[in-house]
Order: C-alpha cells, then sequence, then structure tokens
C-alpha cells in the first residue's frame, strides 16, 4: 500500500481537447499531461472551464475534438464507468454524498466496484460475499482511521458539518483505492483551519498511497502551496503551464488574475 | 520499611516489571490492554504484554539504554506507551510521562531538566516537536515512534519506529541470553520508578520522583479498599503523565491484575465507554458536569410523556437512591418505586451513558457541585471523592462506601497518616510521599520534614467521623480577629454551587466578620428574570435590582446555614454582602487566565466598596476603569447597594 512517492511517467495526457455545449466553447484546444504520483492543480477564474477539463478526463463529457491517452490507450472519450475500473476517483464541487446514511456506509458505497460476489450470494450472505464485505470493511476503517473520522463512523452525514463531509466525500473515492484522485475544488467554502487539515489530508493521501492527484481550485494560495504543477485555463483556453513558480510569474496569468494590462 | 496494613502479602513482587511477569506467568491468556483499531477492539494478553515489554527493553539496552537513564514518553494513552513505562523499568531506568498536548517550547524544560537522551512517543505531531526541541538540546539521541504515518520520508539521526526497536531487542536477546531477567532481578522496591512533573502553576514544574515501593503500596491499598480484581476493566483517557492515570491505568492495574482499555481517539471516548462498559471510573468533576448538562438538554427535546417519566422518576431517585446505595433502610414503597424506576429510567439512562457496569467511580482534582454528585449518586453509580497529588501518588484519602459526603474527601487511606499542623496544614506521611523533587533538594527539604511528614499545601479539618475536609490552599487561610480559622476559597465555592452566583470574592482576614463580593451568572439570573417579567437592560441594571438582591440573599443564607453546622468555620458567616456592578475579568486582571479569583488586587481596586461593607452604609459609589475587548479602556460608574444577611448560631446539626 505504501509506494515511494516519486514523479514517474506521464500517465494521462489530453491532446487538443475542444468542448462545445452548443454554441459555447467551454474548452479550446487544451493539452496536458499528467505524471504519475503527482499533484497536479488546474487553476483559473470563474467559467475558466476548469470543472469541464474534470468532466472530460472521467468520462461525463465528450469532447468534440481531441484525444486522451490513459495508461499509454489513446481514446476519444473515456466512459464513467471505465474510468471507475481504470482507478479514477472523484469528488464534487457540490457534495455528492448518501445523506440519510452513516458515514460507514458513504465510505463502504465507493467499495462498490471492487465486489465480485454474485447477487445470490450477498442476498444469502454465504461465499465470496462474506469475506468480501470483511476485506471491505478493513479497507474503509483504515481510510477512516487514515481520514481521523472515527468520532463520526456512524453519525449520518446529513448531521456533520460541511467541512467533515468534504472529507468523508475525499474517503469514499479513496474508498476505490484509485490510482488517479480527481478533486473538484476541495477546499472551496472552508474556513482557514479546514483548509489547512484538507491541505494535509491530500498531501498525506498523496504521499502514504502514491496517488495521483488532479485537483481543481480557486485559492491561488493553497495550489502554489501543494502542488508540483499547475495548469492555467482562461475562457476555455490554455494560458500557462508549469511549476507554481513558472506559472506565478507568467505575465498572463497575472493578466488573468489580476486584469492588470 | 514501613510495613502497611496488610497491604504487603509475602509474595506480592516489589517492582512493576516482576508484577508484570507475576501476571503473565499466572494469567498469561487474560486480557492486560485493549485498543480500539480499524473499528475493532484488540486485546494484548499478559502474556503477549510481556513479551512486547521484554523486546522494547532489550531494544533500548540494545542502543546504549542504562540504569538510572530516564526514558521520556509522549502520547495519548496507547497500550505500547503503556508498555514503554515497564520496559524502561525493567533496565532499572525511571519513565517520564509527559503531557501530549505541550508545544515543543514547554517540553524543551522538561526534557532539558531530565537530562532525555531516550523517548518513546506516539506519532509525527510528538517526533516534529522532538525534533524541534533537539536544536537545543542534542542530547536527544533516539526518538523511537509507533505510529509511522507521515514519517516515511524523515531522515533524522536516532529516529526509529517501536517496530524497528523491537527487531533490535529480539536479536539483542537472542545474542544476550538471560540479560533481561538479570535486569528485572536486580531492581529494587526503592528504586525511582518514574516521575511526574507537577503543572507549575507557581514557578517551574518539578519532577516528582515515586519508587516502585511508592505507587505499589498505594495501589494495593486502593485495590483492597475497593475490592478490585483482575476482572475489572477500566477505560484510561485521562493523560499519562497525570498522576491519577499512573495509579488508576497502571499501578493498580499491574497490581490487581485487570485490564486497561484505550479509547480509539480522543474523540470517541464517549462511544467507547459505551463500548466497553467499564466496571472502574475515574473522571474530573466537569466530565461528570458535562455529561448531565447534555442529559437535561436532551431531556428537553424528548416527548412529553418521556419528561413526566423522567421528573418523576428522578424525584424518586432523590429521595431513595442514595440511601439504597449506601445500604440504609428505605420503606418497602420506596424500594418498590426505586426498582420500577430502575427499570424505565436509571438502567437505561445508564447504559446509554456507559456507566451499567460502573461499581466504584471516582472524581477529584476540583471542588465537585453537591447537586451534581447527589445525581450520580441518586441513580446508582457509586460516586466517591478522593483526595491526593502528584507527591503521594494520588493516595491520601478515600471515601469509604456507604459513609459518603459531599463536601469531605473521605477517610485517611490504609496505610496513609494524615495530620493537621497547626496552622491548618494537612501534612500526610507513609510509603506513598515522594522520594525527593528531582535535582531540587531546596524544594524537598522545604516540603517533607524531619518526621518524615509531606506538607500538602492544603487546608483541611477532620469532621466528627474522621472524614477530611478540604477548606483551601493552605497559604489563603487566614483568621479573623476574633481567632477563628477564615477559609475564604471554601466559602466561595460553596456560593458558586449555585447556579446564579458565577463568582465570589470574600474578606474577613483579621477583620471581625466576613464580607463578600458576588458576581451574579448573567445567563441564569437573566433567565429568572424573564421569566418573572423582571425589566432590565444590561448587567449593571440586573445586579442593581431589589429582586435579585432578595434572590442573593437567599443563596447566602442557604450558605450561612451550612457554615453554622461547621464547627470553627461558623463564624464566617456572611455578614453583609454586595452584587458587583461589572463582571470579574482576566482582561482587567481581577482573574487569572484559570479563572482563579486574585482577592488581594480586587481588594485595592475595590477599597471603597469593601470599606462600605464593613461601616453601616447601605449604598456606596463607584467608578471603575475597565478594558474593553479591543483594548480601549473606559469607565463605569454606578451605585452599589449593600445587602445584609442574617446570621445563624452555631449548631451541631450534620450537614445533610
Amino acid at each position: 500500500m505504501s509506494e515511494a512517492r516519486k514523479i514517474g511517467d506521464v500517465i494521462l495526457k489530453v491532446d487538443n481537447i475542444s468542448l462545445r455545449f452548443g454554441g459555447v466553447k467551454a474548452l479550446t484546444d487544451i493539452s496536458f499531461d499528467v505524471r504519475e504520483h503527482e499533484i497536479r492543480a488546474i487553476i483559473g477564474p470563474n467559467g475558466a472551464g476548469k470543472s469541464s477539463m474534470l468532466n472530460v478526463i472521467n468520462g461525463v463529457y465528450t469532447p468534440q475534438e481531441g484525444t486522451i491517452t490513459f495508461h499509454g490507450q489513446q481514446r476519444r472519450d473515456m466512459d464513467t464507468h471505465e474510468a471507475a475500473e481504470h482507478g479514477i476517483a472523484r469528488t464534487f464541487q457540490n457534495i455528492a454524498l448518501f445523506t440519510g446514511m452513516t458515514v460507514l456506509d458513504n465510505i463502504m458505497t465507493g467499495r462498490n466496484l471492487k465486489i465480485k460476489a454474485s447477487f445470490v450470494e450477498q442476498a444469502l450472505w454465504i461465499g465470496r460475499a462474506r469475506r468480501e464485505e470483511m476485506e471491505n470493511r478493513r479497507v474503509v476503517e483504515e481510510i477512516i482511521d487514515f481520514l481521523q473520522l472515527q468520532s463520526v463512523r456512524k453519525t449520518p452525514v446529513a448531521r456533520l458539518p460541511y467541512g467533515i463531509k468534504k472529507r468523508v466525500e475525499l474517503a469514499r473515492a479513496l474508498a476505490a483505492e484509485p490510482s488517479m484522485l480527481l478533486l473538484d475544488e476541495p477546499m472551496a467554502g472552508m474556513n482557514v483551519e479546514e483548509k489547512q487539515d484538507m491541505c494535509r489530508f491530500v498531501l498525506d493521501t498523496n504521499e502514504q498511497f502514491g496517488t495521483t492527484i488532479v485537483l481543481i481550485e480557486h485559492d491561488m494560495g493553497v495550489v502554489m502551496d501543494i502542488s508540483d504543477r499547475v495548469v492555467v485555463l482562461d475562457y476555455g483556453k490554455k494560458i500557462g503551464d508549469g511549476t507554481p513558480d513558472e506559472v506565478r510569474n507568467n505575465p498572463e496569468v497575472i493578466k488573468a488574475y489580476l486584469g492588470a494590462h | 520499611m514501613s510495613v502497611v496494613s496488610g497491604a504487603r502479602g509475602t509474595a506480592t513482587p516489589d517492582t512493576f516489571p516482576r508484577l508484570l511477569l507475576q501476571h503473565a506467568a499466572v494469567r498469561p491468556d487474560a486480557p492486560a490492554l485493549r485498543e480500539k483499531y480499524l473499528g475493532i477492539w484488540q486485546s494484548w494478553t499478559w502474556r503477549q504484554t510481556a513479551t512486547e515489554v521484554r523486546e522494547m527493553a532489550m531494544g533500548l539496552a540494545s542502543l546504549g539504554f542504562r540504569r538510572g537513564d530516564n526514558l521520556a514518553i509522549i502520547g495519548d494513552n496507547r497500550p505500547r506507551l503503556y508498555m514503554a513505562f515497564a520496559a524502561a523499568q525493567s533496565l532499572g531506568g525511571v519513565a517520564v510521562p509527559m503531557y501530549q498536548d505541550a508545544v515543543a517550547a514547554e517540553m524543551t524544560f522538561v526534557l532539558e531538566n531530565a537530562t532525555i537522551q531516550f523517548a518513546i512517543v506516539e506519532d509525527q505531531e510528538q517526533v516534529d516537536k522532538l525534533l524541534e526541541a533537539r536544536e537545543t538540546l542534542p542530547q536527544i539521541g533516539h526518538i523511537i515512534y509507533e505510529d509511522p504515518r507521515g514519517l516515511r520520508n524523515y531522515d533524522a539521526p536516532g529516529l526509529i519506529s517501536l517496530e524497528q526497536l523491537r527487531e533490535l531487542g529480539r536479536k539483542f536477546d537472542a545474542a544476550n541470553a538471560g540479560r533481561f531477567d538479570q535486569e528485572v532481578a536486580q531492581g529494587k522496591a526503592d528504586d525511582v520508578s518514574v516521575m511526574l512533573y507537577t503543572s507549575g502553576t507557581t514557578g517551574k514544574p518539578k519532577g516528582v520522583c515515586q519508587s516502585h515501593r511508592a505507587f505499589i503500596t498505594a495501589a494495593q491499598g486502593g485495590v483492597e479498599f475497593d475490592r478490585l480484581s483482575a476482572d475489572d476493566n477500566v477505560l484510561s483517557y485521562l493523560p499519562m503523565a497525570w498522576v491519577g492515570d499512573h495509579l488508576f491505568s497502571y499501578a493498580q492495574a499491574l497490581v490487581a491484575g485487570f485490564t486497561v482499555n484505550c479509547p480509539e481517539s480522543a474523540d470517541t471516548v464517549m462511544t467507547d465507554l459505551r463500548e466497553i462498559g467499564p466496571t472502574y471510573y475515574f473522571a474530573p468533576p466537569r466530565i461528570f458536569e458535562s455529561v448531565l448538562t447534555s442529559l437535561s438538554i436532551r431531556m428537553e427535546d424528548a416527548s412529553r410523556l418521556k419528561q413526566r417519566m423522567y421528573d418523576y422518576f428522578m424525584r424518586v431517585a432523590r429521595k431513595f437512591g442514595a440511601d439504597i446505595l449506601d445500604g440504609r433502610p428505605v420503606p418497602l414503597t420506596g424500594r418498590l418505586l426505586y426498582g420500577l424506576g430502575n427499570l424505565l429510567v436509571y438502567g437505561p439512562l445508564k447504559n446509554t451513558l456507559g456507566m451499567s457496569r460502573i461499581r466504584i467511580a471516582y472524581t477529584a482534582g476540583a471542588a465537585i457541585g453537591p447537586d451534581l454528585f447527589r445525581f450520580y449518586r441518586s441513580i446508582g453509580i457509586n460516586l466517591k471523592q478522593l483526595y491526593g497529588s502528584t507527591e503521594t501518588c494520588a493516595y491520601v484519602c478515600l471515601q469509604p462506601d456507604g459513609e459518603i459526603k459531599f463536601d469531605s474527601v473521605g477517610k485517611a487511606a490504609p496505610g496513609v497518616e494524615v495530620k493537621i499542623a497547626d496552622n491548618g496544614e494537612v501534612l500526610v506521611r507513609g510509603a506513598m510521599v515522594l522520594k525527593e523533587y528531582y535535582k531540587r533538594p531546596d524544594a524537598t527539604a522545604e516540603s517533607i520534614d524531619d518526621a518524615g511528614y509531606f506538607h500538602t499545601g492544603d487546608a483541611g479539618v477532620f469532621d466528627a467521623d474522621g472524614h477530611l475536609k478540604i477548606i483551601d490552599r493552605a497559604k489563603d487561610v487566614g483568621h479573623l480577629s476574633t481567632g477563628e480559622m477564615f477559609a475564604p476559597n471554601y466559602i466561595e465555592n460553596k456560593l458558586k454551587f449555585f447556579s446564579h452566583i458565577k463568582e465570589a470574592v470574600c474578606f474577613g482576614h483579621q477583620r471581625d466578620h466576613v464580607v463578600a463580593f458576588i458576581n451574579i451568572d448573567l445567563t441564569a439570573v437573566g433567565n429568572w428574570a424573564e421569566r418573572r417579567n423582571l425589566v432590565y437592560s444590561g448587567y449593571i441594571d440586573l445586579a442593581g435590582k431589589d429582586e435579585v438582591y432578595a434572590l442573593i440573599k437567599d443563596c447566602v443564607e442557604k450558605v450561612n446555614a451550612e457554615l453554622a453546622t461547621e464547627g470553627e468555620l461558623s463564624h464566617s458567616q456572611i455578614q453583609r454582602f454586595l452584587v458587583l456592578h461589572k463582571e470579574l475579568d482576566p482582561d482587567d486582571d481581577e482573574l487569572t487566565r484559570t479563572r482563579k479569583v486574585r482577592r488581594g488586587f480586587i481588594a485595592e481596586k475595590y477599597a471603597p466598596l469593601l470599606d462600605a461593607l464593613y461601616s453601616d452604609k447601605t449604598v456606596q459609589h463607584i467608578e471603575t476603569q475597565v478594558k474593553f475587548e479591543d483594548g480601549r479602556t473606559g469607565s463605569i460608574a454606578a451605585d452599589v447597594k449593600i445587602g445584609d444577611a442574617r446570621r445563624l448560631p452555631m449548631s451541631d446539626k450534620a450537614a445533610a
């Protein structure tokens, strides 16, 4: 489980992606790559196309042009289910949890793809079903420990504060044991302390499990602190790409963010 | 050797490592330690515990840990950290537990004072602090951590995991057969086993050196007094650096052989309590208080039927519960009603709180309100008080079953000699008294006299039944001009038990009678006023209302009635009082940061009011400087009324 964090080869590459909704051009000719074990940020002002980009990567949207190369396999679009089976997990900008279920059950749903037992086995609680449930629970408990959710294990999600819900969402994504994690604004709406906690958890995830992380973020400070490389989008176009320092000094980026000429 | 009443059997081992080995031989498969990990309670049997302790000890030995060395232990209550105590002691070393929430700078003093070279810590957080401290204290050569999370990329010399330490230990053990047994055999009862640092509210922290004999004596006394056995269970969640936890979770567990349970995390204590259902429990008053508060709030949200049932049966409990618990005669109808209440209310309630199986619960550390104390006893929880300090292994007085008074701390525990000095200070002698303060012969000489009595610094009195009543810090106790003892804190605490009174300051030293400044509790009194349609604009206005004076007068007179039954203290009844026009505030230096009143400062600041209390005036004008939260200062002026309270003649009727 613990792989040393050493940035490896390119595992995901998007080339010349363009995405239109009718006449609206959400993304125009975007290309960038993601290397194994790195933390890659996509930043940009409101409406820059960040979430659309993420949705293209895990197959929610099909781009009109361009290709996605994942683990050496080139394709036009990703199937969401296929993306999950290939080890891509994600969290959402607006929390998408089952609010009536407990934290534990929510995280257990993240193990869905790992269940191989047949319907009959599960209904009768025999054979593989039982072994799998125990194994799944073990993985989930490790994640609960990792994200320090022990005290809310049996609490329905609806009763939790926002910052903890975000953490539960991360936990559910981790339960799929992804090789790549897509995080859509994981720190949005949080106070400073919650942000710091979340940063710590993102960095720990990356370090402990070697998970490649692609994250969208609004908060420039957070991004610059934890990312290895940053892509900057503005009005659906890529205007910068590089290390946080390179991006910070890029005149195009400064213009987009500060509106200066 | 000071032999303690029946506390030492012939074959009882006299050091902690030998006790551990005895349990491993006598009850190898019984659980010694438990911890919830990944949602499941994991157990260590006595045999496994002994094996791990042996590996850790041998690992430390291979790194050069020698007889007399100090081992720092820092972290939450974890089974392996408890084992670290025994590992250090096996080698003739001294365990030095430290508060896990202290910041690096605070730890530096202790690390330096105790010349720490070896530390066993819980996790990354503690490792970071030690690495920071090491920049100024290069002697910290070996840091051993239990939880490797986040530490994989650390590359600091001498930093290894507990797993690695045990591996070193296994190799060392194989190469040095017999070394471990030899080391354990060399240990002597009078060796220092543990060093606990006092919190240091007065000056720098001092290391209190306690021997194996001291803690084993204290533990045996407690075990016999409360008939603890290997079948008991305790939940260990209070800091390991605190003397109480060391007595309950380490010393008594090793003497009686009961099971120590560690919570999953600091946030899950209440859930863990419910799952474990300990038979033996300790908590400071504030925990009992917060449990009762959350219970009351939840009862207010309950359905009408449940509320009425709760109210009715709590009345029954108040009437008969304590007597049933103490084995006093209770009419048959009372017993039947209580039994029904137990079925419908108390039983389910205790189950929810995780207190169903509690045989003995202790509280100490601060004054506990009588209502709070009665509540727990009335629903059948055998809550008792004890008295002790770090210097006495938390073992001086215990309340015997069936002889419970909320305002005393019980009788001298078996093997302890307690006497009251002429100045009212409580003196203690016995095997549980500290050996010395570490590297502080001056402080040692100051607190232990030639006859071997430890001076506690607390003032106390014995009541007619031989129960010790702690009334104040000795240095705060004064005398009335008529010569009787005056214990301001004691009276202030009695006043503060009323929910309407937030703070109280009593004066009387070298005066002929006692007077009091009172701060009302704005929330409680505000609520009370609203229910009476009493209009008020703010604190000053409310504090000056005649109705409020009548309310406070009632409280003061109840305190006087209690004091009247307490012998010499009956002279300390409050004659005149006033309700202060502003709330006492740490920002104005009237209270310390820990909310203790600074009596001298207050007397000076409000001199006109104090003078008025000792005159015939009924009202006094005063102007006071106040500091606002943004740092500005301003002044408030008020005409403060002065109230008279009725004093009662001294009586010998015992307070219930």
